[in-house]
């Protein structure tokens, strides 16, 4: 089974993001990027696949500006066995990365393709899903559990009730959730052997895909900032301020 | 204009988060029709058409959308759409499964998540895990929206009922089936809609040490919800979940447990009217946007919190 594992470059999770001062975004200037979380955890469940056997090869795809491939770059060290850039510095919305893949995908004819379930950034969670509608594949989002079954995929969803069972006919696409597992680290001989395995590059042109964007950003702002609370000395204190002061119980 | 909202329910009830999925799309302006795809739900059709300000219900009752697998539903959807400006959804896992799926179908491109209505075409969503709100216009000639419920209340019940009519020709896509579902329930109240939420972080220490809390839920009627770190460590199911990639809450009231306040989990719960919380840690960020923060061990505070809600006989609402 070949696996693609489409790869987004963020912000880190761990950056206090700021928004410009001109409102017209968020500063991305001068902080730290990483691989989108999620796609950590694609990445590492498809080379579990292939360390299992059931997957032949793992191939990381990037859609963004050049510096898309360090991002590959750390997929390539967790054990990707090669990658693809697609090459724009733009914005670009979840329906163009899902017709760009899609292009990818008709070249590259995986059997399985896993995302993140959402990008930190956009927060959008749509990628995957309008990559299996443009397929007319099967879905299985949000997946918390993946299990190899004669030509199909066994998955667990996390839903807002509990967890779903849902069997995929293969080919099929899989965005995952945060407990499906936890992603290595690269070791440090294999961001070395990394540095060697090849990254071919692609554009939007030569694919084909229109990236113009269909939503236009009025204005990006800071969310209203509450109000700075107090600090209580007791229990006692806690349930009176709760009771008369807010009305709250 | 004419808006088609898809409609959250189990093919029994029909889910609160419908109401505000209409409540959005009254904001948008326009005849608002209600599909109820499923199987087995003319209940449901008949609750939807009871919803105030809808011109009709549409109901697509099939074995084939039983467990609205996206791949059956997203089909049906695309083939309606054409005849609306707008297709909105709550914002479930329901609605995010379902809806990209369909907007891809017909070439559109999906407004996730959204708090507010600027105009019919322009909304305000928040973006990396609520630290920014963008205000973003739709150049798409149908509009796909999905509706943050909480930022939205629901349509009230109106006084007559809206007509209902049966829409037929869903098919099996044969890609996908469903196997089964393992679902938490139980009597608490839903944790997206419940007026009081009691979260317990990593600071719980264990699932057995959730009781805890749910001691306290009782006596105030409260939801319990968790921290990532939670569920990661298997104290509590994944549906307990509150933050960013899990579920967003706003209640009258959030009381945070050992819980440090990370911006994921802030971004589930920072629109609560009020939030207290007990932590030992002094520097924890949660205090910051906290109205009301209590600094002790929680092993002593929560029996001693239950305790005096008990003493001051203190009732759910
Ligand atoms: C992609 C991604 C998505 C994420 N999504 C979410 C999400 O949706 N929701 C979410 O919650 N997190 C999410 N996180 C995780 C988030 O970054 C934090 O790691 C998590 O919220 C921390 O949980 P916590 O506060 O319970 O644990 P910790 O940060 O470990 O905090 C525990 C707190 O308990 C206090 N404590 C410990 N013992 C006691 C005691 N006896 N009495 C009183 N206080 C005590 C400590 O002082 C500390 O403040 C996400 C992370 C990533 C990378
Ligand atoms: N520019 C991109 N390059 C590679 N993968 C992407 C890109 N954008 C989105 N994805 C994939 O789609 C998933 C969901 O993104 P989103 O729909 O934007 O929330 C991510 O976790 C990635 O797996």
């Amino acid at each position: 089974m070949k696996v693609l594992v489409p790869v987004k470059r963020v912000i880190d999770y761990n950056v206090k993001v700021r928004v410009k001062a001109d409102r017209s975004g968020v500063d991305l200037a001068n902080v730290k990027m990483s691989m989108n979380p999620f796609d950590e955890i694609a990445v590492e469940e498809a080379i579990r696949m292939k360390e299992a056997g059931t997957a032949t090869e793992v191939i990381a795809l990037s859609l963004g500006p050049t510096q898309s491939q360090e991002t590959l770059r750390t997929a390539l060290a967790m054990g990707a066995d090669r990658a693809i850039h697609v090459v724009h510095e733009g914005d670009l919305e979840p329906l163009a990365v899902a017709k760009m893949i899609a292009r990818i995908v008709a070249e590259e004819s995986p059997d399985v393709v896993i995302l993140g379930k959402q990008a930190i950034d956009d927060d959008a969670n749509q990628t995957g899903h309008m990559l299996a509608g443009l397929l007319g594949w099967a879905q299985g989002t949000f997946v918390s559990k993946v299990e190899a079954a004669n030509g199909s995929l066994k998955v667990v969803r996390e839903v807002d009730g509990g967890l779903e069972s849902v069997m995929l006919t293969l080919p099929a696409i899989i965005t995952v959730d945060l407990r499906l597992n936890d992603p290595r680290y690269a070791s440090l001989p294999n961001i070395m052997k990394a540095r060697k395995k090849e990254i071919a590059k692609r554009t939007p042109d030569e694919l084909g895909v229109d990236v113009t964007p269909r939503l236009k950003v009025v204005s990006v702002e800071e969310p209203p900032r509450r109000k700075s609370g107090i600090k209580v000395d007791s229990v006692g204190e806690l349930v009176d301020k709760l009771q008369n002061d807010a009305g709250a119980i | 204009m004419a808006i088609l909202v898809y409609a959250e329910h189990d093919n029994q009830e029909l889910a609160p988060a419908t109401g505000s999925a209409v409540t959005a799309a009254l904001e948008m302006g326009g005849d608002i029709t209600v599909l109820v795809a499923g199987s087995g739900c003319g209940a449901v059709a008949e609750a939807a058409s009871r919803t105030a300000g809808i011109a009709r219900v549409l109901l697509a009752d099939e074995a084939p959308l039983e467990a609205q697998l996206a791949e059956n539903v997203a089909p049906l959807i695309a083939s309606l759409a054409p005849d609306y400006s707008h297709v909105v959804a709550p914002a479930t896992t329901t609605g995010k499964n379902i809806m990209p799926r369909a907007a891809a179908l017909l070439d559109k491109q999906q407004v996730s998540d959204i708090t507010a209505v600027v105009a019919a075409d322009t909304f305000v969503r928040p973006i990396y895990a609520g630290n920014a709100m963008a205000t973003v216009q739709s150049t798409d000639d149908i509009v796909f929206v999905t509706v943050r419920t909480t930022t939205f209340d629901a349509a009230e019940e109106g006084d007559t009922a809206a007509p209902v009519e049966t829409v037929s020709g869903a098919a099996d896509a044969g890609l996908s089936s469903f196997e089964g579902a393992a679902l938490s329930g139980g009597e608490r109240p839903e944790l997206t809609t419940a007026r009081v939420v009691i979260s317990g972080g990593r600071g719980m220490k264990s699932g057995e040490n959730f009781a805890m809390l749910e001691e306290v839920a009782d006596i105030l009627g409260a939801a319990v919800g968790a921290s990532r770190a939670a569920v990661d460590a298997g104290y509590v199911p994944n549906d307990y979940q509150v933050g960013q990639t899990g579920k967003v809450v706003a209640p009258e009231l959030y009381l945070a447990i050992g819980i440090s306040g990370a911006i994921q989990h802030l971004a589930g719960m920072k629109d609560s009217k009020v939030i207290a919380c007990i932590n030992k840690d002094e520097e924890a960020p949660i205090f910051q946007v906290a109205d009301f923060g209590l600094v002790a061990d929680l092993f002593d505070a929560v029996p001693e919190l239950k305790t005096e809600l008990e003493q001051r006989g203190i009732q759910p609402r």
